[in-house]
């Protein structure tokens, strides 16, 4: 399906125009006539690609500069692919260490430990956001113990490699998951075979923050071009998600009640395409301003920062760096009656499929921004701190905007993080980049 | 006429008549007995003593804000032997046009009661009271079968019915010459023109700060924003509603917006307020009445579209249904030029029709009625608030949007100062539009109808409904309407139908209104 495009660069360097074109990575000095690219998907992502002024598509055994591979490929080749400098491809190696629900979790438990024994429990409680979560059938007595614990609590049991809300079921009685007893007694290579799943069973949020009666969770887009040190941005645009139907905690088998994701309500009853349930990050922020004040909703999203920053810290030292990978992920959060953030999962392959116009329009942004900021053209100093709808959030520290005013009665030092905020892209892009050699300063 | 002193004490008489007998009135006798309690009370000055108190303890400024109100929904002054429709209306054609359109929408109400075979109101079987009490929270999942109900009326019918509207005592020339109208509003109103308008509207010139100007990512707060909010904080906290309705003419803070509308329209959280909606919705359970269905009809078809507002659906039933059967709104028919429509009903014991007034507010909804709460919704989320928020937005300035009258925010004087703004400072515009066969009005009417909700986008739209009741009027609305085809002249200048003027004009969510607003009013050369 094709949507109608508009406002995009149209100006192309056809394949192999030699012309005035040269591109300089200023830190190599190497010299290319024009980038050249494969994608292994057929979405949003290839009309950014193909739109790129200078860049060309290569076929199968061509060499490569830029890979928008999806994970599949990334398995099956990167170890065996050899890469020069400039070359980059868009996943870390072993990514699943963040976005693998059973590894994410191992890793956030990790990382909490770490932080409490050297900065003490008060700085620990800022890692919990994530729900109590177990790893099944590995952690099951465990689990057993907390859910006991807690009688009448509802859980949540998600297939660890699953995507889009596939085999995801909520339980009340122990006695719905007894089978997974048996399977606790098999060896650790029986489990990582593929035909044996792993679970994971999460503490069910049953307090979520509704609008009008309706469960709704966030897509959040952090792009991480550096691990170590770690470098990551965040996109002020993103999105809420609605279930279509109204939250009752009655049916829990109604799984178009409790599952927003997109995938999952397009298959519900009464599922209008023509309707859309989604609302932009903006709206969403304008509306909880306007219930909860000022104050309080700017609270609430240094919170939601603390997650993303915490959550690739945890795994920043299990991640295989490679100055040729960036990633871009999808991170889902999960706002409680309190406000409270909760973070829901990582996918290290948000959908750039559009459902809308606008939802199209919005995730062309994205992309060509994350290839602004991977930046193959070389037009970046790399002392930016935002790149078109970009905010630089974290470089190896803390990044803290440069207008340090007394503004709205915060203290001087305001983070660089805007996710909700005005994306003014075009105008700041103008601004920054040297146009395309042969495009013309809009 | 009568002169102004006693002009003023009829309007304090009728005022005072009002508020006797309202809970403020208990209140404040209540909080005056317990004044006489304390002992700083001196019998020598008793009464100004208790003032004083009254006054420190908050309680003048509640019954400021009341009589504030009451100001804002007093008829206007007439003749005293005057009859009391010239007081709504003075010009006759305009009453009369007034009266044959509220005939046509009443006979089409009742023919589809007759066709359908559908009572207007009916008494709900137990079982299905029940039901509804239960799913009263989320009406929108009901798919009742809609198929059959056709809404009384859309915007563009009323359009032609304004458009035929004539002034008998005003013998024009129907050719098209510099001083006739070119538009399709054929009667003369006194409209206000620009010079005018920055008279009326100075806080939107360009040395005031404003919010959706002064606000943008490039300008630092510290110029206007902070400062604004403070004042805006400092507003709410003196809960003054005079105060917070001057304030909002530059514009309300997002996480302040809800407050400051609630004080400027004397909305309350009294316990009657409650009460009385608790009320109207028992009577929603205890009966159905034909209106219902058109208006689920229009909430399917307009909100639960819109990208924004589908979230919203069952607040709007909530607020809706209970809007029907609020006989309190009828009150506003004393200044409205409109008359509550009134349907023969069987009586109890079947032998004798009576005419009672139907819907029992008087109000009969049009296709894209719900719209009007839509944006609410944003702001509250308790339905007795939603509700009282709406009713009070709605007797004040919308109901002037679909009826005929004089009256300078009316929908006929809005439409001519939107063709004559046009007409003056865009006439190359206006002529070409005109001669390929695309009137302006036919393409702004259904903006201006509905205030622009479901147009702009909704930041942007409560921008513009904050300086509606800044400055008491929707007048605002028609410069917007105008504001837009300039800021889009260049283009409609290359259309050559209407088809492509529409298109150029479907798509109003990226527009920035206070800069459009501010251009048009303060940059236009005159």
């Amino acid at each position: 399906m094709r949507w109608l495009v508009s406002d995009m660069s149209k100006n192309k360097q056809t394949a192999g125009h030699k012309g005035a074109y040269s591109s300089q990575r200023k830190k190599e000095g190497e010299v290319r006539n024009c980038i050249r690219y494969r994608c292994g998907l057929t979405n949003t992502i290839q009309d950014v690609l193909i739109q790129r002024p200078g860049w060309v598509e290569v076929k199968e055994e061509g060499d490569w500069d830029f890979n928008w591979c999806d994970v599949g490929w990334l398995r099956e080749n990167f170890d065996h692919s050899y890469m020069e400098e400039h070359v980059r491809i868009c996943h870390f190696r072993n990514h699943y260490e963040l976005t693998r629900k059973n590894l994410m979790v191992k890793n956030l438990k990790r990382y909490r430990k770490n932080v409490e024994r050297e900065a003490g429990r008060l700085e620990a409680a800022k890692c919990d956001f994530f729900p109590r979560t177990f790893e099944l059938p590995s952690e099951y007595h465990i689990f057993v113990e907390e859910f006991k614990r807690s009688p009448g609590s509802t859980w949540i049991m998600k297939p660890v490699a699953r995507s889009q809300g596939k085999g995801i079921f909520l339980f009340r009685k122990l006695k719905d998951i007894i089978d997974w007893r048996k399977d606790g007694t098999r060896s650790e290579e029986q489990r990582d075979e593929a035909q044996v799943e792993s679970y994971v069973a999460q503490r069910y949020i049953e307090n979520p923050y509704l609008i009008a009666g309706r469960k709704f969770d966030l897509r959040v887009y952090v792009l991480v071009t550096s691990y170590i040190p770690l470098k990551a941005w965040l996109y002020r645009d993103g999105f809420a998600r609605f279930s279509n139907t109204r939250f009752s905690l009655n049916s829990i088998d109604d799984q178009y009640v409790h599952l927003t994701n997109v995938a999952v309500q397009k298959t519900a009853p009464d599922y209008d395409p023509e309707k859309g349930c989604k609302w932009q990050m903006q709206q969403l922020r304008c509306y909880l301003t306007a219930k909860h004040g000022f104050e309080t909703v700017q609270t609430l999203f240094k919170e939601i920062d603390n997650i993303f920053i915490r959550s690739l810290l945890s795994v920043q030292k299990t991640i295989i760096n490679d100055k040729h990978c960036f990633e871009l992920y999808g991170y889902d959060i999960l706002l409680d009656q309190d406000l409270k953030p909760w973070l829901i999962e990582v996918n290290a392959s948000p959908s750039l499929t559009a459902s809308s116009q606008e939802d199209y329009e919005l995730k062309y942004r994205l992309l060509e921004d994350t290839l602004h900021i991977v930046d193959m053209e070389g037009r970046l100093t790399g002392k930016e701190k935002r790149v078109g709808g970009f905010d630089l959030m974290w470089n190896d520290g803390p990044v803290y905007t440069d207008v340090g005013l007394e503004a709205m009665g915060c203290s001087c030092l305001v983070a660089n993080t805007h996710l909700g905020c005005v994306n003014d892209r075009q105008k700041q892009l103008q601004q920054l980049l040297k146009p395309f050699p042969g495009q013309k300063r809009a | 006429m009568m002169d102004e002193s006693t002009e003023l004490s009829v309007s304090i008489t009728q005022i005072v008549q009002r508020l006797k007998g309202t809970h403020l009135h208990s209140q404040l006798e209540k909080q005056a007995k317990e004044c006489m309690h304390k002992p700083e009370i001196k019998l020598e000055t008793l009464k100004d003593d208790v003032r004083r108190l009254l006054k420190e303890s908050g309680w003048e400024r509640k019954l400021q804000n009341a009589v504030y109100r009451e100001l804002h929904i007093l008829p206007p002054p007439g003749h005293p032997r005057a009859p009391p429709e010239h007081a709504k209306e003075p010009l006759e054609y305009m009453r009369k046009a007034q009266v044959s359109w509220e005939k046509r929408i009443l006979k089409s109400l009742n023919s589809m009661c007759s066709e359908l075979g559908i009572p207007l109101a009916r008494k709900r079987p137990v079982s299905e009271q029940k039901e509804l009490t239960n799913k009263w929270n989320e009406m929108g999942t009901d798919e009742p079968d809609l198929s059959k109900f056709r809404p009384v009326y859309a915007p563009k019918d009323f359009l032609e019915v304004l458009i035929g509207l004539r002034n008998l005592n005003n013998d024009r020339c129907e050719d098209l010459t510099v001083r006739s109208n070119w538009g399709l509003i054929q009667v003369s109103l006194n409209v206000r023109d620009i010079p005018q308008m920055r008279e009326t509207y100075p806080e939107l010139g360009l040395t005031y700060g404003q919010l959706g100007i002064d606000d943008h990512t490039h300008v630092p707060p510290d110029l206007f924003e902070s400062e604004h909010i403070v004042i805006g904080k400092k507003v709410v906290n003196e809960q003054d509603s005079a105060a917070a309705q001057q304030y909002s003419r530059q514009g309300c803070p997002t996480g302040l917006r809800a407050q400051l509308w609630t004080l400027i329209l004397n909305t309350t959280d009294d316990p009657e307020v409650i009460t009385h909606y608790e009320q109207l919705k028992a009577r929603v359970i205890h009966h159905g009445l034909l209106v219902d269905n058109l208006i689920y009809k229009d909430v399917k078809l307009t909100a639960s579209n819109d990208d924004y507002y589908f979230v919203f659906e069952d607040y709007l039933y909530q607020v809706l249904l209970c809007f029907s059967r609020d006989t309190a709104v009828l009150e506003h028919f004393n200044y409205n030029s409109a008359t509550p429509p009134k349907s023969c009903v069987q009586s109890k014991s079947g032998s004798e029709q009576c005419a009672v007034v139907y819907p029992p507010n008087g109000v009969i909804p049009f296709h894209g009625f719900s719209m009007y709460v839509a944006p609410l919704c944003f702001l509250y989320n308790e339905p007795s608030k939603l509700y009282s928020v709406f009713r009070e937005m709605y007797i004040r300035y919308f109901f002037r949007l679909h009826s005929i009258s004089s009256h300078p925010s009316g929908i006929v004087s809005l439409c001519l100062q939107f063709e004559r703004l046009l007409q003056t400072h865009l006439p190359q515009l206006f002529y070409h539009l005109r001669e390929i066969g695309a009137q302006p009005l036919r393409i702004a009417f259904k903006w201006i109808v509905r205030a622009f909700s479901g147009y702009l986008s909704t930041d942007q739209l409560l921008l513009l409904w904050d300086r509606i009741l800044g400055y008491g009027s929707l007048e605002i609305v028609a410069v917007l309407a105008a504001a837009v085809f300039a800021f889009r002249a260049e283009n409609l200048m290359e259309v050559t139908s209407l088809a492509s003027a529409e298109a150029v004009l479907a798509d109003l969510s990226t527009l920035k209104v206070m800069p459009l607003l501010q251009i048009f009013l303060f940059a236009t050369s005159v």
